[in-house]
C-alpha cells in the first residue's frame, strides 16, 4: 500500500467519512462542468428538490459541441444550441461561474482549468469527462466522473470513491531532439498497456519530468486515462509555482506565499512508499505514432509495424482488427503512410507551446496540397496569445485553417469531422474507430511536431528532420 | 433541502409486463436518438418506441398490463450502451423491479444506482413467469427481497440477487446521494479545514 505520496496526503485531507458501501466520501475542491454531461445531473437535483451545495466551487465552460468556424448564436446545429442553452440556464439558476464565449476565457475544460489558475496543487478536481486527469499536472488529483456523480458533486460537493493504488513512473535522463511529452506518454502506454493502469493513479517523476514545462506535463497527465489510470499527476515543484504565479484565479500577493507553502507540502515525501515503480530511459524514446485502433497500438516513427506474433489472445484479435481497419500491414514501415487530414488541437496538445512547435515547422513551408490541416487553439486565451505572436499567420500562409477554440476534430460532436475513410494525423488522445466523426475515418496519434511535419510531407513523417 | 430519502425496498408487488426474448439491448429499450436529449424527464415515452410503432399489440401497450410494477425478461437484458436512459425509461414508465434470466453488467449497475432491483430466475422459472403474465395479466406477483422469491397464486419461485445490492435495498442505503447528503455538516467541516477553500486567508 502506498504511503506519504501526494495521492495519500490529498486523499486523507479530503476524506469526509466511510460510507456503508466501504467507499470513502471525498470532498471535491474544484468541479468543472461542460455542456455534454451536466444537463441530466441538474435535472436530478431539481427532481429531488436539492440545491447546488457549493456553487462557488463549480466552474462551467463550453467545448465539445462548439462550432470552431462560426461561433454565432443560435448555432446551426439545433442539438448543440439546445445543449448550450440548457447549460446557460442551469448555471444562471444556480449561481455558477460560466466562462462564456463572451468572457474571453472560454475553452476546452482541461485547458482553461490550469490556464486560469483554477486548478491548483493539493486539490481534488472532478469533471464529467475522462481527461480530467490532465489537471494532475499541477499536482492535483483530477479524475473523470459520470453524470450521476456530477449530480452527487453538485448536491454535496463530494463523491463516493474507492482508494487507488499508486504507481511511480520514472522517466530518467533526457529526451532527444524532436521528442516531446506526447511521445513520452505514448511510449508509457505502449509499454504498460491500455489496461495497465486500471485501479491505479500514476505519479510521474524523474529527470525528464523535472525538466518538463507545465504544458508538457499536462499532455502526459491528460493521457493517463488512455493507459487505464483514472488519475495521473506530477508533484508540484518550482516550475509549478512559477506557472501559477499571477494566474487570474490563483491567490495573489501574501496569499500566494501562503499557498506556495501549502502546495510544496502536498508533494510526495522523499521516503514515500509506492505500490509499484516503473522506469523508462528518456534517451530510448523516439517520436511515437499510433498505427491501430487504441492508443496502445503505437510504434516509433522509424520502426516497422509489429508482427501479429508479438500479440497474444485478445490483444492479437484487436491488433488484427486494427490492421484491417487502418489498412496497414504488419512488418511494413509506418513512416510514409499517406494522410488526408492533419489536426493540431484537443485538450492533449492545443496549448501555446504546442502551437509554437507546429508553427516552427510550418514557417516558410506549405501544407501538402492533398492535405487539409486544421489548427484549433484550446482556449480563447491561447488563441489570443498565438495571434499576438503571429502564429496564426504562419499557419494560414502555410495553407492550414486557423479556427476558434473548442474540442473540434478530437471527437465527432461538432461540425469538424473526418469524411469517409479519410486518414488523419492528430495531436488528440484517442484513435478509436469512429472517434473523429466518420465511422470509417482512420486516426494516427502523434505529437504536434509529427502532425506538422506529416502535413508538409503529406504522409506520416519523422519530425526530427525538421 | 429535499428529505433524505432512505428508501428501504423489501417487496415489489403488482402486475407484470411479460417481455420474452434474449439480448434485448439498450438501443431497443430506448433508441439511440434519445441519448443526446438534455433531460431524462419524459424519457418513458421512448420506451421500446420503435418496436411499439411496428407492433400494435406490444406488451407495453397492452391495456391488461396497465399499472404493472414488474417486468419479466429473458437472458442478457440491457446489453449495449452505458447510458442511463434505458433503466430510467423503464423506471419512469412505472416499473419498480425486473425479473429475468440475466442482465448486462452496466445496465445492472445503473439500475441499482436508481433503486430498481433486478432478480435472476432460472430459464424455466423465467419462462413460467412470462407465460403466467401473458395468460393471466391480472395476476398479482410479489418479488420478496428478504425471502428471495417471486410468488403468485400460492406458488413461490426462487430468485437470486447480488448480495451486496440486496442488502443495500433492505437497509435503504442504495441511494448514494442520500448517503452523501446525510454527511453534509461534516462536509462543511472538512471544507473549512482546507486552506484553499478559505482562499489561504487564515
Ligand atoms: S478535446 Fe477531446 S478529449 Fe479533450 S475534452 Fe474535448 S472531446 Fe474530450
Amino acid at each position: 500500500m502506498s504511503e506519504r505520496t501526494l495521492y495519500d496526503k490529498v486523499w486523507d485531507s479530503h476524506t469526509v467519512a466511510k460510507l456503508p458501501t466501504g467507499q470513502d466520501q471525498v470532498f471535491i475542491g474544484l468541479h468543472l462542468i461542460h455542456e455534454v454531461t451536466t444537463p441530466q445531473a441538474f435535472d436530478m437535483l431539481k427532481e429531488r428538490g436539492l440545491k447546488v451545495a457549493f456553487p462557488e466551487r463549480t466552474v462551467a465552460t463550453v467545448d465539445h459541441i462548439i462550432p470552431t468556424l462560426i461561433q454565432i448564436r443560435p448555432f446551426e446545429d439545433a442539438q448543440a444550441e439546445e445543449m448550450f442553452a440548457a447549460l446557460e440556464k442551469n448555471v444562471g439558476e444556480n449561481g455558477i461561474r460560466f466562462m462564456h464565449l463572451s468572457t474571453g476565457r472560454q475553452g476546452i475544460v482541461h485547458v482553461i482549468g490550469p490556464e486560469l489558475g483554477l486548478s491548483q496543487p493539493g486539490m481534488t478536481i472532478a469533471c464529467g469527462d475522462s481527461h480530467t486527469s490532465t489537471h494532475g499536472a499541477v499536482g492535483a488529483l483530477g479524475f473523470g466522473i459520470g453524470t450521476t456523480e456530477v449530480a452527487h458533486v453538485l448536491a454535496t460537493q463530494t463523491l463516493a470513491l474507492g482508494r487507488l493504488k499508486v504507481r511511480r513512473i520514472n522517466v530518467t535522463g533526457g529526451l532527444g531532439p524532436g521528442v516531446f511529452p506526447k511521445d513520452v506518454i505514448l511510449r508509457i502506454i505502449h509499454d504498460l498497456g491500455i489496461k495497465g493502469g486500471l485501479g491505479h493513479a500514476y505519479e510521474y517523476g524523474g529527470a525528464v519530468f523535472d525538466k518538463m514545462g507545465m504544458e508538457g506535463r499536462m499532455t502526459v497527465c491528460n493521457m493517463s486515462i488512455e493507459g487505464g489510470a483514472r488519475i495521473g499527476y506530477v508533484n508540484p515543484d518550482e516550475t509549478t509555482l512559477a506557472y501559477l504565479a499571477g494566474r487570474e484565479f490563483a491567490p495573489q500577493g501574501e496569499g500566494f506565499d501562503k499557498a506556495a507553502a501549502y502546495w510544496r507540502s502536498v508533494a510526495s515525501e522523499p521516503d514515500a512508499a509506492y505500490d509499484d515503480v516503473f522506469g523508462v530511459e528518456g534517451e530510448s524514446i523516439e517520436p511515437m505514432v499510433t498505427w491501430g485502433i487504441n492508443p496502445g497500438h503505437s510504434t516509433g516513427i522509424s520502426e516497422k509495424l509489429p508482427r501479429l506474433e508479438d500479440f497474444e489472445g485478445e490483444e492479437r484479435r484487436t491488433a488484427e482488427q486494427g490492421y484491417a481497419f487502418m489498412g496497414l500491414k504488419p512488418g511494413a514501415p509506418i513512416a510514409g503512410t499517406k494522410i488526408d487530414v492533419a489536426f493540431l488541437g484537443s485538450c492533449t496538445n492545443s496549448r501555446l507551446s504546442d502551437l509554437r512547435e507546429g508553427a516552427r515547422i510550418l514557417k516558410g513551408r506549405k501544407v501538402n496540397p492533398r492535405v487539409k490541416m486544421l489548427v484549433v487553439p484550446g482556449s480563447q486565451r491561447v488563441k489570443e496569445q498565438a495571434e499576438s505572436e503571429g502564429l496564426h499567420e504562419v499557419f494560414t500562409e502555410a495553407g492550414a485553417e486557423w479556427r476558434g477554440a473548442g474540442c473540434s476534430m478530437c471527437l465527432g460532436m461538432n461540425a469538424d469531422k473526418l469524411v469517409g475513410a479519410e486518414r488523419s494525423i492528430s495531436s488528440s488522445n484517442r484513435n478509436f474507430i469512429g472517434r473523429q466523426g466518420s465511422p470509417k475515418g482512420r486516426t494516427h496519434l502523434g505529437s504536434p511536431a509529427t502532425v506538422a511535419a506529416s502535413a508538409v510531407e503529406g504522409c506520416l513523417t519523422d519530425p526530427r528532420g525538421f | 433541502m429535499g428529505e433524505a430519502k432512505r428508501a428501504v425496498i423489501r417487496q415489489v408487488k403488482g402486475k407484470a409486463i411479460p417481455l420474452p426474448g434474449d439480448d434485448i439491448d439498450t438501443d431497443r429499450i430506448t433508441p439511440a436518438r434519445f441519448l443526446k436529449a438534455v433531460t431524462f424527464a419524459g424519457i418513458e415515452a421512448a420506451l421500446f418506441c420503435d418496436e411499439r410503432e411496428n407492433m400494435p399489440d406490444h406488451p407495453v401497450d397492452n391495456p391488461a398490463h396497465k399499472g404493472a410494477k414488474l417486468m419479466f425478461v429473458g437472458k442478457n437484458f440491457g446489453s449495449g450502451s452505458s447510458r442511463e436512459s434505458a433503466p430510467q425509461a423503464i423506471q419512469r414508465f412505472g416499473i419498480q423491479a425486473l425479473v429475468g434470466v440475466s442482465f448486462a453488467d452496466i445496465f445492472a449497475g445503473n439500475s441499482f444506482a436508481i433503486g430498481m432491483p433486478l432478480a435472476a430466475a432460472s430459464p424455466e422459472n423465467a419462462a413460467r413467469l412470462i407465460a403466467r403474465a401473458q395468460r393471466h395479466p391480472q395476476t398479482q406477483f410479489v418479488l420478496d427481497l428478504e425471502k428471495l422469491t417471486v410468488s403468485f397464486g400460492g406458488e413461490s419461485l426462487p430468485v437470486e440477487m447480488l448480495e451486496d445490492r440486496r442488502k443495500s435495498f433492505l437497509a435503504g442505503t442504495w441511494d448514494m446521494l442520500a448517503n452523501l447528503e446525510a454527511n453534509l455538516p461534516r462536509v462543511r467541516e472538512v471544507a473549512a479545514g482546507l486552506p484553499y477553500v478559505s482562499g489561504f486567508s487564515s
